[in-house]
């Protein structure tokens, strides 16, 4: 075997914070690494470094021996590395062949050659399995084949060596299997990769070889045969991985109700005729893969959208409107799915952020005039209460954490007592501490009696938090079953939109 | 070399930009006076003797200040909101128009002056109003930016009045000239010093921009638009309605620049003409940026700029410098206070 | 009725459409390629009157006709790389920088015209470009006359229309620019800097709308005067949008509206009991009408007035 890439002791700084630390890593011709880490640990840093978007502070990169100048993705790509971005590097108004062929030719050519550069386009398409039109506009496309115009970019590129920034985040369970199968038989055919991931059991399905980071650092390095999930889990975090404990449900009345709702996608997924029932005191789960409708049954739930068709039926009645106050003055309390770009406004004031949803609240204004003193001694309150790190009331709320962030909206959101809690995506981009408080305080709303609809991609976190669990795809709700029955095959199922079992269980839990 | 966000960007420091923003337009301005062969000093000098060095000069810098409060606030309010209010110079005009307009309703000739005044002004904000519904209403409608229209509709206005003042409203008294009847004496804003052109439009301007200031320091009002222009999505998501309140900014910042024309009209010329703003409502966008969009810090921006302007005029005509050196500076410390504004956000790094 | 016949029939009236449309050309593919890129360009008004002043002031001053559009060329893009910095480099509002833009170069131009022109009663005047008819083509008989009896800036504008829709669209520069406009993460991932390559088409862009300018006073006119680009460059700005960014397109609103302007000032002179001023507000309503007729279809350029920093998403 030859190397084909090595990372030498690379450390990169981000002012005070050190994002990498000593990172060795190698490659081998054929092989596929597995980059495990939890968010924030540095595996996209270090990748960038690889790939010239940052420079390194200390180490170096070499490709088949030779050292690559750092900072100049150009040269990365000469020598054979490509990158397949998490967040897709493509212009959804042009084609694919566009996509493809930008920066390919020299920049002062009087005439791009598309023959040939479609030629080639086809002849890797049909080498590796990779179908696509080169024709076709890239805002066509499904989330799947977009990420395999992203991958014969860099083979068009003729890349050796792949890299791939979390590679199924946006897949569907069959699109991530038949993509490992694609890049296992690039390994194959002489390609070598690497694919940066969380999630443990694709790193034992998909690897030769795992390299753990934490932190910045490398923590262990181990042959995918010789080791087991337990031990990366344990790995990756640092220690054993403690779920909170959740006491059996006590279900109460139906609290919430979608009766057949058909809701247009406001730039997402649409919902297809969607029914559920949410009764006090439990936890619905609703698993899936992103962009399946989600983002838009969580809009429904918070009062963004009105139904198209259908009904949202709260403690029994439709509301007055469909909006955002009437929905919180009905007692929902609403965790957003993105922090940054919806649950806070960054450069206003923690105390403008705490207040502003309730604002009209007889208790945050009167006559129209914002009652600051309330409004700042109920942020100071939420501050203590919820423990906040680094918020000041004056200060601007983009200055904290993402933890941070996330206790001072639970805070928020929590202080108004509201008996039907939405949960979208509640703990996505957080380490695992902030998890853990997040999900006790979900745990502690539902135990006072609140039902609470969790909206997540994390199966760990469904399976560990929900009382039943429906999945969402296409815009549909599958069968509900009991947690106790989940587990990530019948989830991965129903995830794929096979419903039988979850049917046959349903139908079992309704006949008891 | 790089720039990287300040975590905490530093009260001093912004306060200080407009500052650096002003001197930095002036140094410019400076070699642009010397390249002209004169003395930058005794120009600079003759600027402020100009503007400050007489009571009649004090009073005209105050005086030309006063529409520049408020199409500043104008622009001020809207921007706030990320409404790109551009119109201003229409809408002042439109303000202009109405006053006279409203002034020929002959019911009027019998009321007291104090209500025909509030009667006028109301008149004036409401035309400006209307000026900004429009592409608003087109915005929220159909997605057309605001921008490309409100620069649009100015040309239209300043046509528009041109037509009145020359059809329906010319002044038949005014020897052929293209102006509109004058307002009736009652309509008169009164002076505030004798034998100058200083009126009571300034109290009006300065009360605006505490009532300003107050609306959206203190109101639910403001709180809202100010959410709806930093982070719209997120502030849909807390409920706050993004039509409607971009209509009530539209409102508040069409309503200003209208004031500022009718006040001028009605405080200074007396009549309208197609040249009764040397660009207040472009200027209006200056100042309102070089306030950093603070109410209470557009009047001093406004007094910049209004001592550049009839300081100028004065310098002018003692050197020989075109006076346009005062649209120079002034546009310049816009630029100028764009990068100062920068600077007190990111640090530049090699 | 016969009226109206008699100025669509009049060669006149369409010789002068393709006059009044040259600035416009030059502006709106100046406008154009800055938008490609990414890049709102609002100072287009201020950089067309610096172009008028300055193209103006080299001829009157001795220099060639073609060494005035050189100038104005010069300038604007030095305008260009002005916006370029603070827009791209610093990531500033595109929309305030270009005004701010547009503020300064105008009372810059009136300043350096005042000055090397102190006040006088008429404006001074410079010999202008002459029509030049094509040989042969002009002999042809209507059509001769109004295409081929222009001045040379107008061919080289109709030119321009032909070599950007080519560059954009068939070149590999072309497709790097207009990759940058959807998304410069994308190309900044192929190893292009967009940062570099928009602030080069910034400046090229800007070169065409100071050429724009000077087209009106070295060809349409022969004197310079303050406020005489009278919002073109917002039409411009406005004709983008109708064009949905496409040079050909472009070309097509610019002569629509030139020929809605032409017909326009000539209806003026035999329509009795319409006010004039009805007329010349015809160009900015149908500038906005065009606005609205498109706001639905157009394809904006994705990453329109989004600054692009390394690193950020």
């Amino acid at each position: 075997m030859t190397r084909v890439l090595e990372l030498d002791h690379i450390t990169k700084r981000f002012g005070a914070v050190t994002a990498n630390e000593d990172v060795s890593l190698h490659l081998e011709k054929g092989e596929i690494v597995a980059l495990l880490g939890e968010n924030g640990a540095g595996k996209t840093t270090l990748m960038s470094i690889l790939f010239g978007h940052y420079t390194a502070d200390e180490g170096s990169v070499r490709v088949k021996g030779q050292a690559l100048p750092p900072g100049k993705s150009r040269a990365a790509i000469r020598a054979g590395v490509g990158m397949v971005h998490q967040h897709f590097a493509l212009a959804p108004n042009l084609t694919v062949l566009e996509n493809v062929m930008t920066g390919t030719e020299s920049l002062w050519k009087l005439r791009s050659d598309r023959a040939a550069g479609r030629a080639k386009l086809m002849e890797l398409s049909q080498r590796f399995g990779l179908k696509v039109d080169p024709e076709a506009r890239v805002a066509d496309l499904s989330v799947g084949e977009c990420q395999r115009v992203e991958i014969l970019k860099a083979l068009y590129n003729d890349a050796e060596v792949l890299i791939l920034d979390e590679p199924t985040a946006v897949l569907t369970a069959q699109e991530a299997e038949s993509l490992f199968a694609t890049l296992r038989e690039m390994a194959a055919k002489g390609l070598s990769l690497i694919f940066i991931s969380h999630k443990l059991h694709e790193v034992m399905s998909a690897s030769d070889r795992v390299v753990v980071l934490r932190r910045g650092r490398v923590v262990a390095e181990r042959e995918t045969a010789e080791t087991s999930k337990e031990e990366l889990a344990e790995l990756m975090v640092g220690r054993a991985v403690q779920r909170p404990e959740r006491l059996p449900a006590r279900p109460g009345a139906v609290l919430l109700e979608a009766v057949d709702v058909s809701l247009g996608g406001k730039g997402a997924a649409s919902l297809r005729g969607v029914s559920f029932r949410l009764h006090a005191g439990e936890t619905l789960g609703i698993i899936g893969v992103s962009g399946n409708g989600q983002t838009t049954l969580a809009g429904l739930v918070s009062g963004l959208y009105a139904p198209d068709a259908g009904a949202l039926l709260i403690k029994g009645h439709a509301p007055a409107r469909y909006d955002v106050p009437h929905a919180i003055a009905a007692g929902i309390g609403r965790i957003p799915e993105d922090r940054n770009a919806e649950g806070t406004i960054g450069d206003m004031s923690t105390w403008e952020n705490a207040v502003l949803e309730r604002i009209w609240a007889p208790e945050f204004s009167s006559g129209g005039m914002v009652r600051r003193a309330a409004a700042r001694a109920a942020t100071e309150a939420i501050i203590r209460d919820y423990d906040v790190r680094g918020a000041s009331v004056d200060g601007r709320i983009r200055l904290l954490s993402g933890g941070n962030m996330q206790k001072l909206i639970l805070g928020r959101v929590l202080t108004a007592g509201p008996d039907i809690l939405i949960a979208a995506q509640p703990s996505r981009g957080l380490d695992e501490g902030a998890i853990a408080g997040v999900h006790e305080r979900l745990l502690e709303a539902r135990g006072r009696g609140a039902g609470v609809l969790l909206i997540s991609e994390d199966l760990d976190e469904v399976i560990g938090l929900s009382d039943r669990i429906r999945a969402i795809v296409g815009g549909r709700l599958s069968p509900a079953i009991p947690a106790e029955r989940a587990d990530a095959q019948l989830l991965g199922l129903m995830m794929a939109g096979d419903w039988t079992a979850a049917e046959r269980i349903e139908a079992e839990g309704e006949a008891k | 070399m790089r720039f990287e966000r300040r975590e905490h960007p530093s009260a001093s420091l912004t306060l200080l930009a407009p500052i650096g923003a002003v001197l930095a337009a002036l140094v410019v301005a400076g070699l642009l006076i010397a390249i002209a062969g004169a003395n930058v000093f005794e120009a600079y000098g003759l600027i402020l003797k100009g503007a400050f060095g007489s009571r009649l000069g004090f009073s005209e810098t105050l005086t030309r200040a006063t529409p520049l409060i408020l199409t500043g606030l104008a622009a001020a309010v809207a921007f706030r909101a990320r409404l790109w209010n551009i119109g201003g110079e229409g809408q002042f005009y439109m303000g202009a128009l109405a006053v006279a307009g409203f002034g020929m309703i002959p019911a009027l000739a019998g009321l007291p002056a104090p209500l025909v005044i509030l009667l006028c002004l109301i008149a004036g904000a409401v035309a400006g109003m209307i000026l900004l519904l429009l592409p608003l209403g087109l915005r929220l409608k159909f997605g057309v930016d605001e921008v490309v229209t409100t620069l649009l509709l100015n040309f239209v206005a300043v046509l528009f009045v041109s037509l009145m003042i020359e059809g329906v409203m010319k002044d038949p008294l005014a020897f052929g000239w293209p102006q509109s009847v004058p307002v009736p004496r009652e309509a008169e804003l009164p002076k505030l010093m004798a034998r100058t052109r200083l009126h009571a439009g300034l109290v009006i301007a300065v009360v605006m921009a505490l009532a300003v200031w107050w609306l959206q320091a203190r109101t639910v009002f403001g709180l809202r638009s100010r959410a709806a222009g930093l982070n719209p999505r997120a502030a849909a998501f807390a409920g706050v309605p993004l039509g409607r309140t971009l209509v009530a900014v539209a409102c508040l910042s069409g309503g200003l620049a209208g004031l500022a024309g009718a006040i001028e009209v009605m405080g200074v010329k007396g009549y309208v003409t197609t040249d009764l703003s040397p660009s207040y409502g472009y200027s209006g966008i200056v100042i309102a940026m070089l306030a950093n969009l603070n109410p209470i810090g557009v009047i001093g921006a406004a007094l910049f700029s209004a001592v550049m302007f009839v300081g100028a005029d004065s310098m002018s005509r003692a050197l020989g410098i075109p006076s346009y050196i005062a649209d120079v500076t002034v546009a310049l410390s816009l630029l100028t206070m764009l990068v100062a504004l920068f600077l007190t956000q990111y640090r530049i790094r090699r | 009725m016969s009226v109206l016949l008699d100025i669509l029939g009049s060669v006149g009236m369409w010789e002068a459409v393709l006059r009044i449309a040259t600035p416009l050309i030059f502006g709106t593919l100046g406008v154009l390629l800055c938008e490609r890129v990414g890049v709102l360009n609002l100072g287009i008004e201020g950089i067309m009157t610096f172009g008028a002043m300055v193209g103006w002031l080299t001829v009157y001053s001795g220099g060639d006709l073609w060494l005035g559009m050189l100038a104005a060329a010069l300038g604007g893009a030095v305008f260009g790389l002005l916006h370029a910095v603070l827009t791209v480099v610093f990531g500033l509002s595109q929309h305030v920088t270009g005004l701010g833009i547009t503020l300064f170069a105008s009372s810059f131009s009136y300043y350096v015209f005042r000055l090397a022109v102190p006040t006088s009663s008429s404006p001074p005047t410079v010999e202008p470009f002459r029509a030049y008819p094509v040989p042969g083509l002009s002999e042809i008989p209507v059509l001769g006359p109004i295409l081929f009896t222009q001045t040379a800036p107008t061919y080289l504008a109709l030119a321009l229309v032909a070599v950007l829709a080519y560059g954009l669209y068939r070149t590999p520069l072309g497709l790097a620019m207009r990759m940058t406009g959807e998304n410069p993460h994308a190309v900044d991932a192929q190893g292009i800097d967009p940062i570099r390559l928009r602030i080069g088409t910034i400046m090229a862009g800007s070169a065409l709308m100071g050429m724009g300018g000077a087209f009106l006073t070295l060809a349409a006119f022969n004197s310079f005067f303050p406020t005489m680009v009278q919002g073109r460059g917002w039409i411009c700005v406005a004709l983008v949008v109708f064009a949905l960014w496409r040079p050909g397109r472009a070309l097509l609103g610019a002569l629509l509206f030139a020929f809605f302007d032409a017909f326009q000032l000539r209806l003026q002179t035999v329509v009795d009991g319409v006010p004039y001023q009805l007329f010349l507000m015809l160009p900015y309503v149908l500038s906005i009408l065009a606005l609205i007729a498109m706001a639905r279809r157009a394809r904006v350029p994705q990453a329109l007035m989004q600054p692009y920093r390394r690193g950020e998403r």
